[in-house]
């Protein structure tokens, strides 16, 4: 597979660490959130055949953490953005 | 030996002459043979034993799409097994043998398969092995892999090298047939980057085979100019030898290029072979099409072979594959076998054609409405049974039959996403169908349009369109462009003997009734029942045949029987070359530490750990046994000094306004509170609540620290914290970067530590200036920077010294050689071990990925006064049971048992099963302090047991011993030594 990286181009997949889906930066704060909602977030998983938005590290690059939407059936990547863009539109901060 | 069957023509070099043997009877050749076409020039038809009758089997193709005629290459390291004889490129003192036989090639013992077919037909295996159920592992098994084969493999390690690459380009070109060559053509003249592959030697692709002529030349002549040109542009590369056998995700393809398979052993600096990855920005397959046979009893004789086969032997390779010649066909394309062998002086004694209608060909025997229902000839083909259109048999003696069902578009790179084929009645046989590879193209026979004219009509213009050009196309020469005329004929229905379909296999016609009649009838079903196109040539010759005999049997129409689809490789890839360079230590290579050549030199002992290699214990001279070794490094350490290379550990530069609040999230415990010129242990957490690492982070500046990690977690953690910084905490304002490479670095522990490094460090290092826990940016040796941490694993007075990389070797060597009269020793990662396990700290064996910080007896250290990754979670109920798992000390209280890392904890008196488990040994050593065996261990309410006694348990080393529950601080608990 090729990921095009939004700063570095088109890469090889083999740079890349894959780690899951994208929901996981949607991590709740600590000091608000109880069990059950860090439950939620760290174990409830959509498995959808079709669109799916993944977080995926350029370890043997330039390290940035991407959010990649790849399609699981034809693998087809249609958007890579940068993760912390991603967060940050979303509010997240510090 | 004379070559009986050349004949005249061809593009093989008759000036030279190549030697070579089969099965170690020696014959001749030419530059620019195959195996089986030389075999065949000396009028060596038998060329194997098939894979579960033995039946006799020849060659009955010219490509690589053979089914019968595989062979092993050469001996030794070299031995290649499973080789297809018809694309063994022919090189002098080729050693081939023939497979799959006993004692010998024409008297095969194991040929009494073949009499008991009836026991070997589909599913036999899976109705008649089944009971007793245990036989099958070791009886069953064994002797029907013994009696179904194939070749051999050599137990000798290969001593060829194998290379992988990495090419990139506009358009990737798959087969340099006339479709291929024009293709290449277009792109090229375009200026395009362009890489044009095919797996021949020699490219041209089915012009070499035919007589048609291309504009004013023959077809191979034009081939030839053709390529001459692409040649000659910096732009195109062309690869022969090279098959393109898969396409994989987003325009990349793989390719094996045999680099040197067809030289007795490879030029120096040469690999044997290259896996390529192509990264294709559009690809066309060019790859043709493979003819396929009709079905009739015994049609597996060596001599029956296919029409376009037998052709391409006398057009190619000037050889004729019989004295006495037949065609059977049923379309056009056959008759051309019959008029091209007339031209060569071949002896064509009769054109056997299933269809009535059609033209005649004149000057040979030509019965129309005809079929071949039977042969006979033990060792190769002698005669054929003919039945006339009047019913009539008359039997035929012929040597050669050439066989003709029709041509099947090679689809198979198109379809390995999935795409399925479809069927198209106008030539009867399986076109590329949709959703094939992105920027895939097909033209040419692979793509059903069987004619020259169309294929580099076809190659231009699909060329043109998937580079976007919008020039004048080239002019296309002229070619023949005729139609295609067939008549679907699978089989021929006559008689209860045995029709081949799939010949690798031994798949036949009955088979296939058979998985009818019980009612595996899908096509996926007929496959994995018969093992239809299941072999290594993926059935290229056999699955159509056989899926339109399921047809017939279950009266659907062949497009509603559909088709089974093609996985990558497109042939056989040796291990060897996926393997490519990645092999011995070369798979995984070590890691060196600064000290490694320091330590090779006093002869140390080294071990793995991750990628890395450490020093294990450094024997002196007189120590015979490991332990010798490691129990002094530890006495001499705590007694005087000793330094170990810790290089390993993961070091993390963290910097930023928000770094201390950033470690205080990733960490369980508070850094938010660190001085600056101050370490603290920190304890790392995963989201679920399990200890991810540990290790010691420093404020080396308002805004700079040091983190280190576990060797293991080095990269794990990194990623981690990225993930945090990046993806968690955007708008912090925090930078990382891994320096694990950047410093070398030693702990030198020790009641002497100080002392020896007050010998090379240019500061005051005093207790009262540089306390417990101090961390500061250093000189050393007269100006070095450095950095000092007084931080302690083994529970002596401590302290980790870094150096620049370059830099620990010469340090190490300065240590030792200005401390002397300390007398130092450098220690290893077991006398590591051993004094870590006696102060009670966790490592590996306790940072299992199963365990709390409350297991490991650290449950305080997670504060909750702040949000930290893994809090939340680790204060589930399962997680903070009063009883669960605690970390404790063991010694024996015989202190000459030994112990074993692994055993469970019992009660006294409890019986040694499951349910009365109390937990388990994680770590274990021998203690030179102690005088006896300690470990570590998880026991279920271990916090409550201290000073208890219980039975140590392990029913796989027989230890059942009793033990004293102790505090897993073993030595010095008060922690005097390392604050002195």
């Amino acid at each position: 597979m090729i990921i095009h990286h939004p700063i570095l181009g088109p890469r090889d997949a083999q740079e890349f660490v894959y780690l899951g889906d994208a929901s996981l930066m949607d991590r709740p704060d600590g000091m608000t959130a109880g069990i059950e909602e860090f439950h939620e977030y760290l174990y409830q998983r959509g498995n959808p055949a079709g669109e799916h938005r993944e977080l995926w590290y350029h370890e043997q690059g330039d390290r940035s953490w991407l959010v990649v939407t790849r399609n699981t059936v034809t693998h087809e990547i249609t958007k890579v953005e940068l993760a912390r863009d991603v967060a940050r539109a979303k509010g997240r901060s510090k | 030996m004379t070559q009986s069957h050349r004949i005249s023509g061809g593009q093989v070099d008759r000036t030279k002459t190549v030697r070579f043997t089969f099965d170690g009877i020696p014959y001749q050749g030419h530059p620019g043979d195959t195996l089986a076409s030389a075999l065949l020039a000396n009028g060596v038809r038998l060329m194997g034993r098939s894979f579960k009758y033995h039946r006799p089997r020849g060659p009955i193709s010219s490509g690589s799409e053979e089914p019968n005629a595989l062979v092993e290459l050469r001996t030794g390291g070299r031995q290649e097994p499973n080789t297809r004889a018809t694309v063994v490129e022919l090189f002098e003192g080729l050693d081939a043998r023939s497979q799959n036989r006993w004692p010998s090639l024409r008297f095969d013992a194991m040929g009494i398969n073949d009499r008991f077919s009836t026991f070997f037909a589909a599913g036999f295996y899976y109705k008649t092995f089944m009971w007793p159920k245990s036989f099958w592992e070791k009886i069953y098994e064994p002797i029907i892999r013994r009696a179904a084969g194939l070749g051999s493999v050599t137990r000798q390690e290969d001593p060829d090298e194998y290379d992988k690459g990495f090419l990139h380009c506009d358009l990737l070109v798959i087969g340099a047939g006339p479709a291929g060559l024009m293709a290449a053509l277009t792109a090229g003249r375009a200026g395009k980057r362009v890489i044009l592959a095919d797996e021949d030697f020699r490219l041209g692709g089915r012009l070499n085979a035919e007589t048609h002529a291309v504009g004013q030349a023959s077809g191979a002549d034009w081939a030839v100019a053709a390529v001459a040109e692409l040649a000659a542009m910096p732009n195109v590369r062309l690869m022969t030898r090279t098959t393109v056998m898969g396409a994989f995700d987003h325009g990349i393809y793989g390719a094996v290029e045999r680099v040197s398979d067809h030289l007795p052993v490879p030029a120096k600096g040469k690999p044997r072979q290259v896996l390529w990855r192509i990264y294709a920005g559009k690809a066309i397959l060019a790859g043709g099409a493979t003819e396929r046979p009709i079905a009739f009893e015994n049609n597996d004789r060596p001599g029956v072979m296919l029409a376009g086969a037998l052709r391409a032997y006398a057009n190619r390779w000037g050889v004729k594959a019989g004295e006495r010649v037949a065609v059977f066909t049923n379309n056009d394309d056959g008759l051309r076998t019959a008029t091209d062998l007339m031209a060569r002086g071949v002896d064509v004694v009769a054109v056997i054609d299933s269809r009535e209608g059609g033209e005649l060909i004149p000057g040979v025997r030509h019965l129309r409405g005809a079929e071949v229902i039977d042969s006979s000839g033990k060792l190769g083909l002698k005669t054929i049974t003919v039945r006339q259109s009047n019913g009539k048999t008359e039997d035929i003696r012929v040597d050669a039959l050439g066989v003709s069902g029709g041509w099947n578009p090679n689809v198979n790179v198109h379809s390995h996403h999935r795409s399925r084929p479809v069927y198209d009645a106008g030539i009867a046989a399986f076109v590329p169908g949709e959703d094939g590879p992105p920027g895939l193209s097909v033209t040419g026979a692979a793509a059903g349009v069987l004619s020259t004219h169309g294929a580099l009509r076809t190659g231009r213009d699909a060329a043109m369109a998937a580079l976007g050009l919008t020039g004048a196309a080239p002019d296309l020469p002229e070619a023949e462009d005729a139609p295609v005329r067939v008549s679907p004929l699978w089989f021929v229905h006559h008689g209860k003997g045995r029709a081949w379909i799939d010949q690798q296999n031994d798949v036949t016609v009955k088979d296939v009734k058979l998985a009818h009649k019980e009612n595996f009838t899908s096509v996926e079903h007929l496959k994995r029942y018969t093992t239809l196109g299941m072999a290594t040539d993926q059935g290229k010759t056999g699955n159509v045949l056989g899926l339109a005999v399921m047809a017939e049997l279950t009266g659907r129409s062949i497009p509603e029987t559909g088709t089974t689809i093609y996985r990558p490789p497109y042939t056989p890839v040796a291990m060897g070359t996926l393997a490519g360079r990645s092999r011995g230590k070369e798979f995984k290579p070590f890691r060196l530490t600064p000290s490694h050549h320091w330590a090779k030199e006093q002869g140390a002992v080294f071990v793995e750990v991750g990628n890395w290699l450490r020093t294990q214990w450094v024997p002196k001279a007189g120590e015979t046994e490991w332990r010798q070794s490691v129990d002094r490094e530890v006495l001499a350490t705590r007694k005087s000094v000793g330094i170990c290379d810790v290089t390993t550990l993961g070091k993390i530069d963290i910097q930023g306004t928000d770094a201390g609040e950033f470690l205080n999230r990733v960490y369980a415990n508070t850094f938010s509170t660190l001085a600056v010129g101050k370490c603290r242990y920190g304890l790392m957490l995963r989201e679920d609540g399990i200890v991810f690492d540990d290790g010691t982070t420093a404020r080396m500046g308002e805004n700079e620290y040091v983190m280190t990690t576990t060797t293991a977690n080095a990269v794990t953690v990194f990623r981690h914290l990225e993930f945090c910084r990046q993806v968690l905490w955007p708008e912090m304002d925090v930078q990382l970067i891994s320096t694990t490479e950047a410093w070398a670095q030693f702990s030198v522990a020790g009641p002497n530590a100080r002392k020896l490094l007050e010998k090379v460090v240019d500061q005051d290092i005093s207790d009262a200036s540089f306390p417990y826990m101090g961390a500061a940016n250093i000189t050393v040796c007269g100006g070095l920077r450095a950095r000092l941490f007084r931080i302690s694993f083994s529970g002596e007075l401590a302290y980790e010294i870094a150096v620049p990389t370059r830099y620990g070797d010469a340090l190490l060597r300065e240590m030792l050689a200005r401390g002397a009269e300390f007398d130092p020793i450098v220690y290893g990662t077991e006398a590591l071990g051993v004094m870590r396990i006696e102060k009670g700290h966790v490592a590996g064996g306790e940072l299992n990925g199963q365990s709390t910080a409350l297991n490991m007896g650290l449950g305080k250290m997670v504060s909750k006064k702040k949000d930290s990754i893994g809090m939340v979670l680790s204060q589930r109920e399962g997680m903070v049971q009063e009883d669960g798992y605690r970390l404790v000390g063991v010694k024996p209280v015989d202190p000459k048992a030994a112990l074993t890392a692994g055993s469970h904890f019992l009660e006294k008196g409890a019986a040694a099963v499951a349910a009365n488990d109390g937990g388990w040994l994680t770590s274990k050593v021998y203690s030179p302090h102690l005088g006896c065996d300690i470990a570590l261990g998880y026991l279920k309410g271990g916090d409550k047991k201290i000073g208890q006694r219980m039975r140590i348990v392990n029913l796989l080393a027989g230890l059942d011993t009793e033990v004293e529950i102790i505090s897993p601080h073993m030595f010095d608990p008060e922690g005097e030594r390392l604050r002195g």
